[in-house]
């Protein structure tokens, strides 16, 4: 590809982020009255995003977020009352629940002796996966370096097929 | 009357699968030519006859027949037209008879168009297919009759559950069921190699057509399902990594990797053991995905009800079925020694990494839904593994698999180099860190948060993934010719290829996006308050009552401006069907592809104002996760248009001497 | 090497025994992690009188059962029969804590189905009941003489599950005591 096309390429690509970039500003938001009152947006955020790795127990796998459940809105409720009034932090919180609930109630599982295989679990499989392909690789190469010929008989092929090919040509 | 007659259909079409699969087999195995002849026909009866109950199964639902129990636990006669044939699919019977036939619509696609396969072959092919009707009519027959009558006949039915009164299920479970389905094609093509002791790249070459449309309906059937949790569901989420949603995504994931391990096995005879091993396991996936939906195992939103004898019966047909195939495979597996050779840099070693990080990544998925099983089975107390741990396992891997992907775009066949391609690709490596990184940057106000790196890295890979991508079609363009000539000159494949991998990283951008800058408000509003999010202002109009044809509502008005300027209005949804149940929210969305806005009502306050909670929600690019979908399915497409696969059709029109004496179409 | 051929075989063959096994048992059943440990301690008016309160400190020395029940609850209605019974003919000390209902609505049910409580609770915002990991209603706890917990039933108890698992238990932590 010669290099003004490259650079064209490249100026459509920036002209498409910098749109990208116009549309998705960064998020602004004032509200009349929040349903419950929080110190700051960033605590708000810690709520819903705590609420999320939460389970409602009484639902078919949704979070305490999503749920419409009654327990999940006492749930959510208890969660408040332990960041907001009484300003737990997370771990805190998690804890209380799991004292309660057991670790069910927990969608990011611990990482403790009973979880070891499950979060090592895709790494070494990734190992194991990437060391058959380095196996298998080093078996297709060493195939290529062997193939059964001295150097001198290499040659003499090599000249065999070249003089085959001009009688082709002249046929 | 009608559903007698579809029940006996049922019956005649089980008939009909054990001649298409007991007889064929044999004469493939004894060599018995008007044995293996059979197979074609009976597919072609078996697929009439199933036709025939399933026709007659919508005929009772039209005719809102409540003596039949499964159209009274799933239709109402208040329900519209194009909903009561959608709850055919609505609730465990009818979805099987709906698998059922798709299944006979995939075997007579095999019968119709199989005719440049060796007899033998494709006779093994339905055979294989035809056994597992055979377990599928038997499962209806025995366990979940959609016919099955109910006494006293009640006057009204149930109802379908109102959340699948939706365009959504429509269209998801019947295009679902096509990919789900069509892996038996492939699995087919698996057994009937192993069968016959036949692997070779013309195999290969017989299977990528087939593979490749099942796996653009499962692509679909995958993002139709995440668009539709996403405006159904109420709250935004489009993935929860719930055991159904990963039990579609295994076997898309598995169908990927066979793609590409068939490109291998094809164009260079390599890895075929390795290809045939992952039919079988592409299509194991989707049975297995069938068993957990039904069973009751897992705790899901999508379960059917279930019932133990149900499980028991899918959890032996699917031990009997992967378990036969792999132990054909132990027995029968060819041997991986002799073929060609490749270097280490090689397309072929980038292929390879590639199914190795997709199977991880369908390994990990496993590993995680299962664990919880494993776990309360042992006896060692009772886990959830939920959306933070498939996230923060599954998105390295694909983040490698998207590197790689970059160099796959450019690299040679056979013999390749580490300068050869750094010469190729420099321009787009600098390029795709230079837009990535740039753009994050513009768009997140503050760098010293993990959320510049996310949004970096989703944007890098997409940009290095679309770059390397042009740059593959543009590289394989002959300078001699005009552009426009060399454009079209090129394969069908190389377009193909080319548009599946952009439409991977526009997916990516759309995910990134909407994760990192997804804003959201829960607020209680009374008619006339404001709110802004995202420089949108949303203007609370308050709450009508409307009537729909089975439910009645309250109809929330929200205006939408932007800067003064009017944008749109939001109708959400509270309603309450005729038929009882829990309120149902249906969103009100305005989609752009540049951004979603979103509101959803949640409960009347207390107060006399007439407030209301509301949800408001403003997710920018959202939809270019489904359109990357789109674009993924639409390469395949176009890789199916490709010239080879056309030779095939030209080979069987030409005249009849010449066609016996043609090696099959594949080799040519 | 053949024998890698086989390991596809032998990874399914136990992805099909856990999923057998898993057949057999209940998802949705979260099991509690308060066996072992000293029965959350209240202090909550009971259903009969609003003045008057009580606690699990009032039991001690003790064993007793803790039922969870509501008037809006439809399993307790085939529970409290059992219950009513239990009380009568086995000398049991059944202690109700009712979970978020309305006084007026459970002292009708009580009258309108009997009364085998020695005293009801009124967890009217279900604090309590959050407390003691409640998910579902009905469940039952098991409480010892010393507070402990001992045991959890979550559902409604049958006459079969008193029979064979409510009233050796009891019996036995009677004797322990």
């Amino acid at each position: 590809m010669s290099r003004l096309r490259r650079w064209t390429l490249a100026a459509l690509l920036g002209l498409a982020a910098v749109s990208v970039g116009a549309v998705a500003g960064p998020p602004v938001a004032d509200q009349p009255e929040g349903l419950r009152q929080f110190d700051s947006k960033a605590q708000e955020q810690r709520y819903w995003d705590l609420l999320g790795q939460l389970r409602c127990l009484v639902c078919q796998n949704e979070s305490l977020a999503a749920s419409q459940a009654d327990l999940a809105e006492d749930l959510r409720d208890e969660v408040y009352t332990q960041m907001v009034d009484k300003g737990k932090d997370n771990e805190a919180i998690i804890d209380y629940l799991v004292d309660r609930y057991g670790q069910f109630v927990l969608y990011q599982p611990p990482f403790e002796p009973l979880t070891y295989l499950l979060w090592t679990g895709p790494f070494l499989l990734l190992i194991i996966g990437f060391t058959v392909l380095a196996v298998v690789v080093r078996q297709r190469r060493r195939a290529a370096a062997d193939d059964g010929l001295s150097d001198d008989e290499r040659a003499r092929v090599a000249e065999l097929l070249e003089t085959e090919s001009d009688k082709d040509k002249g046929a | 009357m009608i559903p007698e007659l579809g029940n006996v259909a049922l019956a005649l079409a089980l008939c009909m699968a054990l001649i298409q699969s007991v007889l064929p087999l044999a004469g493939a195995h004894r060599g018995i030519a008007p044995w293996m002849a059979v197979a074609r026909p009976a597919a072609l009866a078996q697929f009439g006859f199933v036709a025939a109950a399933f026709a007659a199964l919508a005929y009772c639902f039209v005719t809102s027949d409540f003596s039949v129990a499964f159209v009274a636990e799933n239709s109402n006669s208040a329900l519209p037209v194009y909903y009561q044939l959608t709850a055919i699919w609505g609730g465990h019977e009818g979805s099987i008879l709906l698998w059922t036939f798709v299944l006979t619509i995939w075997t007579s696609a095999v019968a119709l168009f199989s005719r440049s396969l060796p007899a033998e072959f494709a006779a093994r092919v339905l055979g294989v297919m035809g056994l597992i009707s055979v377990g599928f009519l038997l499962f209806m027959l025995l366990t979940s009759n959609p016919f099955a009558r109910l006494t006293p006949v009640p006057a009204e039915g149930a109802d379908l559950n109102p959340l699948l009164q939706d365009i959504g299920m429509i269209m998801h479970p019947p295009t679902l069921y096509m990919g789900y389905v069509g892996m038996s094609v492939a699995f087919g093509f698996a057994i009937a190699a192993l069968l016959g002791g036949r692997l070779d790249a013309a195999w290969a070459r017989w299977s990528r057509p087939w593979i490749t449309v099942a796996w653009i309906f499962l692509t679909c059937g995958v993002a139709l399902g995440s668009w539709w949790a996403y405006y159904e569901l109420g709250w935004g989420g489009w993935w929860f990594w719930d055991p159904v949603e990963n039990a579609s995504f295994m076997p898309w994931l598995t169908g990927t990797a066979l793609i590409h391990s068939l490109a291998v096995t094809e164009k260079r005879g390599l890895f075929k053991s390795w290809t045939v091993l992952l039919a079988i396991t592409a299509f194991s996936l989707s049975l297995l995905g069938t068993f957990l939906v039904r069973s009751g195992v897992l705790t899901s939103v999508h379960a059917f009800a279930s019932d133990p004898s149900r499980g028991i019966y899918i959890l032996t047909f699917l031990g009997i079925v992967v378990g036969g195939s792999l132990l054909l495979y132990a027995v029968r597996g060819p041997s991986t020694l002799g073929g060609s050779r490749f270097s280490t840099v090689s397309r072929e070693t980038l292929l390879l990494a590639n199914n190795v990080l997709l199977v991880v990544a369908m390994a990990t998925i496993l590993l995680g839904t299962l664990y919880p099983l494993v776990i309360d089975a042992l006896g060692l107390g009772k886990l959830s593994v939920g959306p933070p741990y498939f996230n923060k396992v599954f998105v390295p891997i694909m983040s490698v698999l998207m590197v790689l992907l970059g160099f796959g775009n450019l690299s040679r066949w056979k013999q390749d180099s580490v300068p050869r391609l750094w010469h190729h690709l420099r321009f787009a490596a600098v390029g795709a860190a230079v837009l990535g990184l740039g753009t994050a940057a513009m768009l997140v106000s503050d760098w010293f948060t993990g959320k510049l790196l996310m949004v970096g890295l989703g944007l890098v890979l997409a940009a290095w993934v679309v770059i390397t991508s042009v740059q593959s079609v543009w590289t394989q363009l002959s300078d001699k010719r005009s552009l426009a000539e060399g454009l079209r000159r090129l394969p069908a494949g190389t377009y193909g290829m080319a548009l599946a991998h952009i439409g991977l990283a526009v997916t990516v951008v759309g995910i990134t996006m909407t994760s990192a800058f997804n804003a959201e408000e829960r607020l209680r509003m009374a008619p006339g308050d404001t709110a802004t999010l995202s420089g949108y202002t949303f203007r609370f109009q308050g709450v009508d009552r409307v009537q729909g044809p089975n439910y009645q509502a309250a109809r929330g008005s929200f205006i939408v401006t932007r800067d003064g300027d009017p944008v749109t209005v939001l109708h959400p949804e509270k309603r309450r069907y005729v038929s009882g149940g829990k309120p149902m929210t249906e969103a009100g969305i305005d989609a752009r592809l540049s951004r979603d806005l979103y509101a959803s009502l949640g409960q009347p306050m207390s107060g006399e104002d007439g407030g209301w909670s509301v949800r408001l929600y403003h997710k920018p690019m959202v939809r270019w996760i489904w359109l990357g979908g789109l674009l993924m399915a639409a390469g395949g497409v176009i890789a199916l248009t490709d010239r080879r696969y056309r030779l095939a059709r030209r080979q069987r029109s030409a005249p009849a001497a010449s066609r016996h004496s043609a090696a099959p179409a594949g080799s040519g | 090497m053949r024998a890698k051929l086989w390991i596809p075989l032998a990874v399914f063959a136990a992805i099909v025994a856990l999923l057998g096994v898993g057949l057999t048992m209940d998802p949705e059943r979260v099991p509690s992690p308060l066996i072992g440990k000293p029965v959350p301690d209240f202090q909550l008016p009971t259903v009969g009188d609003p003045e008057r309160t009580v606690g699990p400190a009032d039991f001690k020395g003790r064993v007793f059962l803790l039922n969870v029940w509501a008037s809006w609850c439809i399993s307790c209605r085939h529970e409290h029969p059992v219950l009513v019974q239990a009380a009568r003919n086995h000398d049991l000390t059944i202690v109700g804590l009712d979970y978020k209902d309305k006084r007026a609505d459970a002292l009708d049910w009580l009258e309108q189905r009997g009364d085998p409580y020695v005293v009801s609770a009124f967890d009217a915002k279900g604090k309590t009941g959050i407390d003691l990991g409640v998910y579902g209603v009905p469940e039952t706890f098991v409480v010892d003489a010393d507070g402990i917990i001992r045991h959890k039933f979550i559902g409604a108890l049958s006459r079969d599950k008193l029979r064979q698992e409510v009233l050796p238990l009891v019996k036995k932590l009677r004797g322990s005591s």
